[in-house]
């Protein structure tokens, strides 16, 4: 195994005796996993210095990892219903918590985060807001109370809970939604990683990190997807911090970025308010104006606007030739005129090119500024989002079913709580350091490559413009040979995948960086398709259809299905569907609304009904998705929907589930006290899941 | 399932906590984010909002989950209806 000596043994390293050995030997395990995979890096590194090609360091990267993660899921196979469901409910607190980072930091995490908050400053701290404080929802309301609970799946709970089939079966459909949206985004960012390390088609790419995520997840369910999002972690980790720490050295001398880097952020702004006054940054943005203008203008009228511009090109080529000009001026204009769009539609096409280039005019934004707007009224709406976007993704993320189901694996409930504080912390040490990321690269740009000579810029630029145009480009727009601000185009996904090269590291951090997204993407593709398989087979088939399933079969069916919606979620992906951070975030908020408020009413209030639940599910999830659909421009396309977009108090439809989350809560409430309080029986289910134990005669 | 004075006095505390760590979850999330744009003033460095967003908010999230965690395993105890150790 190139990756470092793999646990060990037989298959009996997950499955110890007593708990304090079994705790013991994962520690060993681990600390000679981490201290194996950093002396691997080395080793590449040092081969890389004796002249390893490039792309081979991609190939043992991805080769070496993958066959690490399949090795601990053979080792881990099993078809027991507790290992294969909850991985035997053994996983200490502190594993549980890095598994659940592994499971919780999507690509998205990885590679989006610091990219995000690099084009969107303070607006983008709303997902890093918004992705911690929801495990404050996770500790205080809900994993204890699922651990004692001590079934299996989300929608177990609602079947208990609520009573009958119909509470389970929209939990179902509910799991599967959010799920599905979120997994095809996780498969997407495999095949992206996997072309990119190794140059394969992207397709190719899909399926091969598929085989990454069945080994694992097939063979072993649960407990193999918990051992594998260990290991996965601990190399995402070291994979996000290396290249930072690095960055922060050279620009500070501090190897604590997190600390200092509110010095490079003051530098920033000052840097900025440079820029803004900058003639030349303004020449270049009323050049983008103008262009959004004529854009514009042509749109309104097509047809008589590509003539005009036709006849207009070939009059100056006509005129040139009459007034006996230069030769050099006359091959100018006809090689305007003969470039112009062939057609009416492909004029239009490059109309709406243009027109999307409002953004590259619009003002430069500052890094540290709140809410920015042109006045009051439009901060107020920026601020009223901000704060939307933020609660969506909070209560959004106390309700994924991947990320509770996690908390039904610890031995105990007292060790539920301690591992939603041990999963924060290992996220909150990524999420720590984006902001930080993205101010010390925002630094490099800013101060490295705006104004200098377009000859001279780093030689990194010129390879990540031919690696893909739209990560990086730059373009003299306005002719003075020396780079604007407003002349480069950033995608956000650069700012962690090129921040090796822009910190002069070797090329094996790059590879371990496209190493530690892959095992973001993987493991959270894991989780999410254990979930949606275990709602088929568990809750769907075993619970409602056929309650005496050998456990065997189960198992197997779950397997099965397993397989059919991974290649379902590659298909899907294969088609590179247009939004697909958007499908993301509105997965938050699919979740938030249809779960959220019955899991917690059904802990806190014994009084919450059958009916009220499921009116309350479907209504909030109906009214979220409503909102989606009418507003956001991608889904008005996919509905066919033509009505005016009417935004309610302009909330954005990222942040639907702002609407979904209190209707839900009402709808159960006021349903529920009109109907009969629910049996003595659900009570005392509600009064058990409340306290960890219950001593028989204790006074 | 019988449930005693004291069964009924531990959730009490429960939800007094709960709810005493929701405000503040809520109060540096929404209240400070609110305020962003007046809460500016130089904080090592950073913007005071800034670094709550970046950093402050992250931080006290952390410790009102590991207080929790804390509070409640005492809780548990002290009512004994803590696991285990029958």
């Amino acid at each position: 195994m190139a990756g470092g000596p793999a646990p060990s043994g037989t298959g009996g390293v997950f499955s110890a005796g007593s708990q304090k050995s079994f705790f013991a030997q994962l520690k060993k395990v681990y600390t000679w996993y981490t201290g194996g995979f950093l002396v691997f890096v080395v080793a590449l590194a040092i081969l890389e210095q004796m002249g390893l090609p490039r792309n081979w360091i991609g190939y043992v990267f991805l080769l070496a990892t993958v066959m690490l993660y399949a090795g601990i899921g053979i080792m881990s196979r099993t078809s027991d219903a507790a290992e294969y469901y909850v991985a035997g409910r053994r996983v200490p607190a502190i594993f549980n918590g890095m598994a659940t980072g592994a499971d919780w930091m999507s690509a998205a995490s990885f590679i989006g985060m610091a990219g995000t908050l690099y084009l969107t400053g303070y607006g983008g701290l709303a997902f890093i807001m918004g992705w911690t404080g929801g495990y404050c929802l996770v500790a205080l309301f809900l994993a204890p109370y699922l651990r004692k609970f001590g079934q299996f799946t989300i929608p177990d709970f609602l079947g208990a809970r609520f009573g009958g089939n119909v509470p389970r079966f929209v939990g179902i459909l509910a799991a599967i939604l959010c799920s599905f949206t979120y997994v095809v985004a996780q498969i997407y960012g495999v095949g992206l990683i996997t072309t990119r390390l190794t140059g394969v088609a992207f397709e190719l790419g899909i399926f091969l990190g598929l085989g990454g995520i069945l080994v694992c997840s097939f063979l072993g369910g649960m407990r193999a997807v918990t051992w594998t999002q260990v290991a996965q972690y601990i190399i995402l980790i070291v994979a996000y911090m290396i290249p930072v720490v690095w960055l922060s050295i050279k620009h500070t001398g501090v190897p604590v970025p997190q600390l200092v880097y509110g010095q490079v952020l003051q530098k920033v702004s000052a840097r900025e308010e440079e820029l803004i006054k900058d003639p030349r940054e303004n020449q270049v943005r009323d050049i983008f104006k103008a262009r959004v203008d004529t854009a514009n203008a042509a749109l309104k009228d097509p047809a008589k606007a590509y003539a005009d511009g036709k006849a207009a090109l070939a009059k100056g080529v006509e005129d040139l030739k009459a007034a006996g000009a230069e030769p050099a001026k006359i091959a100018a204009a006809e090689k305007a005129l003969s470039s112009y769009p062939a057609d009416q539609a492909a004029a239009v096409a490059q109309w709406n090119k243009d027109k999307g280039l409002g953004a590259r005019a619009a003002p430069m934004l500052r890094h540290a500024e709140a809410f920015p707007g042109k006045d009051e009224k439009a901060r107020d709406v920026s601020r009223r989002n901000f704060l939307a976007l933020i609660f969506c993704l909070m209560v959004g993320t106390a309700a994924l079913p991947h990320i509770l189901m996690r908390y039904y694996t610890t031995p105990s409930v007292k060790e539920a709580r301690e591992s939603v504080f041990w999963s924060l912390f290992f996220i909150f040490l990524l999420y720590f350091t984006a902001p930080a990321l993205a101010v010390l690269v925002k630094y490099e740009v800013y101060n490295v490559l705006v104004g200098t000579e377009f000859a001279k810029l780093p030689q990194w630029v010129a390879a990540w413009q031919r690696v893909d145009p739209g990560l990086l480009s730059v373009a003299d727009i306005n002719g003075d040979g020396i780079l604007q601000r407003a002349e480069l185009a950033i995608g956000g996904d650069i700012v962690v995948l090129a921040t090796p090269e822009i910190g002069g590291l070797p090329y094996v951090i790059s590879g371990l960086v496209a190493a530690g997204g892959l095992a973001a993407a993987l493991s959270t593709a894991d989780g999410l398709l254990l979930t949606i398989a275990n709602a088929l087979s568990h809750d769907l088939y075993y619970k409602m259809l056929d309650p005496n399933a050998p456990t065997a079969r189960r198992v197997m069916i779950s397997k099965i299905l397993l397989l059919v919606v991974a290649l379902l979620a590659a298909l899907v992906a294969a088609q590179k569907p247009a939004d697909i951070l958007f499908l993301v975030s509105a997965a938050f908020s699919f979740a938030a609304a249809a779960f959220f408020p019955a899991l917690v009413l059904g802990v806190f209030w014994k009084r919450a009904s059958k009916w009220g639940a499921v009116l309350g599910m479907v209504s909030g999830l109906g009214i979220t998705m409503y909102y989606m659909v009418m507003n956001q421009p991608w889904l008005r396309g996919v509905f066919g929907v033509t009505s005016p977009v009417e935004l309610w108090f302009e909330i954005s439809p990222i942040s639907a589930g702002v609407f979904g989350v209190p209707l839900g809560f009402a709808v159960i409430i006021i349903v529920s006290l009109f109907a009969p309080a629910p049996s003595k029986a659900v009570q005392e289910m509600v009064e058990h899941v409340r306290y960890p134990n219950v001593r028989a005669g204790n006074a | 399932m019988q449930l005693t004075q004291k069964h009924q006095e531990y959730w009490n505390k429960n939800l007094r906590i709960t709810a005493i760590l929701l405000f503040i979850w809520f109060f540096v999330t929404f209240v400070l984010g609110f305020f962003a744009r007046e809460l500016n003033f130089n904080f090592f460095g950073w913007p005071f909002a800034f670094w709550v967003g970046a950093q402050g908010a992250l931080v006290v999230y952390v410790i009102i989950i590991w207080f929790y965690a804390r509070y409640m395993n005492n809780l548990d105890r002290e009512y004994d209806v803590h696991e285990g150790e029958e």
